[in-house]
């Protein structure tokens, strides 16, 4: 069979499997639909924490970043990683042990505020919608490569898949649905990776594959950054993203974000005692390491074998480009691969030089899905990654979808609006605002701020200095009142957002951008991206100075803080 | 109230010792400490990068699932577990 068809197949098959899971496990009342009825097992809701956090951009475009980042893009793989030991100490047994069903409703008890609880519900939206932005990017060159159109084609046909599988299956029996996602995305993943392996290298495990020799005796990474210094490349095991501060904050940026994401704090609220809670925290990150430790091996080979495929020791017997293989030829017709022969000799040079590289465009976000084919592996295997990557791009998308909705039509309208709106109403509100971020984030998916992961890492550090800060201060300061906390999100989310739409234009509308993207502006030499940890700092701050100038917070919440510190019920 | 107060004590103090931890493996040998690790080579690993792209999540793993572990110890010594 061909590459089409079989993809349609695979792809096909598995959207089956998810709507017939979705359908058999269906919500039946709103404890069930928006926390599963609290009685998920903590392997299971772990699994599905794994499938909801690894999105399009842990899939499709992370090993991308990592392959040209090299070293550099180990903010990626610690940050994404390292957040969850945050969460399993810092935040998750607490709220579960709290036990409301969003994450403003806990910061409007805790802060005895619905002005706190609508300032959390601007932020989670801001981050959420972000974050949906990155995942529309990721579908967006999925689809075309798999429908063979343009980009932004592509784009429009999975943002119609999208919203049809939140809005009308996505939102029951999530949870279950996710679990076969996880399944999926990870044979998907790891298969290629490990063919790939064996054949560089002879050994079948990538993690160690990548430390590895390959036939000649050398080990592969000191060939690889042999080959990519000759062309004039950064060196790939030491080649740091722009500096070790910058390295540093956008690290503690994506931990924090990932402890302060709404949509993965929520999955903690579905398991049954605090117990568990911290015990998913852990599967969580194991199914989750899977993937991530598998990640730096993809990355490392797909580089060698894109360079080794195009460029020869001997740059005269490089590839022509006549002779130039299928998947350089479908990539070329999503416009997001495009070759320019500058000195007319009709080979491709490759090299890290401006002037005589020819590859003008090779977006990082083709690396996985164009690996396989990059590395000749059978049709099969290409199929299983497409199905794999459109997995974890609906899985994150409708978890996201769902954080927001349920922001809009929980807290914002139930909560403080309209408290007499019935359950259908609430419902049909929910998916109004599904669709509206759906649009939103596509209308941004045409002229995405950076790469999928890049966005995502945006949205991370919106998190960071919003919600991270005053959940744990909620639970660790006795102190913390409403005031300090409104404050302190206001200031950190605005701080972030201020540096960023300075650097990246303001509502990422380039033109509108009055420093311009460029280091020589950047406060300590830190990219917009990475700039959450300082807004979580300021966050921090803020509330502190604030609090200690207002009032007291009542007994009672005082009350309500000593009882969520301890797992017994009192 | 003091049992809780002194449990919490335990908790934080745990808490503390993790996070030692989970910042050496990753700030201090995946960043800041990189160059100097790097001289030192685990197979064909560059032992500063393994620690960036392998070494740190591994940590993470055992860390999340001792804190669980010891947590569930606590629980019980301060007789705070969940009936």
């Amino acid at each position: 069979m061909d590459l089409q068809t079989l993809t349609f197949l695979f792809v096909g098959v598995t959207f089956a499997v998810y709507i017939g899971i979705a359908f058999w496990a269906r919500a039946g009342s709103t404890s069930e639909f928006y926390v599963a009825g609290g009685g998920i097992h903590p392997v299971a809701n772990g699994m599905a924490t794994a499938a909801d956090w690894m999105s399009a951009a842990s899939f499709i475009s992370m090993a991308g970043l990592i392959a040209f980042y090299g070293y550099g893009g180990s903010v990626f793989l610690m940050g994404w990683t390292g957040g969850y030991v945050l969460l399993a100490m810092l935040l998750a047994p607490y709220l579960r042990k709290h036990g409301s069903f969003t994450v403003p409703e806990f910061i409007s008890d805790r802060y005895y505020s619905k002005t706190a609880r609508v300032v959390a519900v601007i932020c989670l939206i801001i981050a959420s919608v972000t974050y949906v932005i990155g995942q529309m990017k990721g579908i967006g060159v999925a689809f075309s490569r798999f429908l063979e159109v343009d980009y932004e084609t592509g784009l429009v046909s999975g943002m119609v898949i999208v919203a049809f599988y939140a809005v009308m299956g996505g939102m029951k029996g999530i949870t279950y649905t996710q679990i076969a996602q996880y399944v999926i995305m990870i044979f998907a993943y790891t298969i290629p990776a490990v063919f790939i392996s064996l054949h560089l290298t002879g050994n079948p495990i990538p993690q160690l594959g990548l430390g590895s020799t390959m036939a000649d005796g050398t080990y592969l990474l000191d060939k690889l950054d042999q080959v990519v210094t000759q062309l004039g490349f950064a060196e790939y095991t030491t080649q740091a993203r722009l500096s070790a501060t910058n390295m540093f904050v956008y690290t503690l940026s994506l931990m924090i974000g990932t402890a302060g994401l709404p949509h993965v704090i929520m999955r903690f609220f579905t398991v049954k005692s605090v117990k568990a809670a911290r015990e998913s925290a852990g599967w969580a990150l194991i199914f989750i390491a899977l993937l991530y430790t598998t990640a730096p091996a993809v990355a490392g080979m797909a580089r060698l074998n894109l360079m080794t495929t195009i460029d020869q020791p001997n740059a005269e017997q490089n590839l022509a480009y006549a002779d130039r293989p299928s998947w350089f030829k479908n990539w070329e017709k999503t416009g997001l691969l495009k070759f320019e022969d500058k000195n007319n000799d009709g080979l491709i040079s490759y090299t890290g030089d401006k002037k005589t590289n020819e590859m003008v465009k090779v977006d990082r976000d083709i690396m996985v899905l164009a690996n396989p084919e990059i590395a000749g592996l059978p049709n099969w295997v290409i199929a299983i990654v497409a199905a794999g990557g459109l997995a974890a791009a609906l899985s994150t998308a409708a978890g996201l979808l769902l954080a927001i909705a349920s922001s809009i039509s929980h807290d914002l309208l139930k909560g403080v609006w309209k408290p007499n709106i019935s359950e259908r109403e609430e419902l049909r509100y929910s998916r109004l605002s599904m669709i509206g971020a759906i649009l939103i984030a596509g209308y941004y998916g045409f002229n995405p701020p950076d790469f999928a992961a890049g966005t995502v890492a945006l949205a991370f550090g919106l998190a960071a200095s919003s919600l991270f800060p005053v959940l744990m201060m909620g639970i660790f300061s006795k102190k913390m009142n409403k005031e300090g906390a409104i404050a302190g999100m206001l200031s950190g989310i605005g701080v972030t957002l201020l540096y960023v739409f300075q650097h990246k234009g303001i509502m990422f509308v380039q033109s509108t951008s009055f420093l311009g993207d460029m280091d020589p502006n950047w406060f300590l030499g830190i990219e917009p991206n990475a700039f959450g940890a300082i807004g979580a700092l300021v966050n921090f701050a803020v509330a502190f100075i604030v609090m200690s100038r207002t009032a007291k917070i009542p007994a009672n919440v005082e009350k309500m803080i000593e009882n969520i510190r301890v797992p017994a019920s009192s | 109230m003091a049992n809780n107060n002194n449990y919490w004590k335990a908790n934080i103090s745990l808490i503390v010792k993790c996070l030692a931890i989970w910042f050496t493996v990753s700030y201090l040998f995946g960043i800041v400490f990189v160059d100097a690790l790097n001289t030192i080579r685990l197979g064909g690993y560059k032992l500063g990068f393994w620690f960036a792209q392998q070494g740190s999540i591994y940590t993470f793993v055992i860390l999340v699932f001792y804190y669980a572990k010891s947590m569930g110890k606590i629980d019980k010594e301060f007789g705070v577990e969940e009936k």
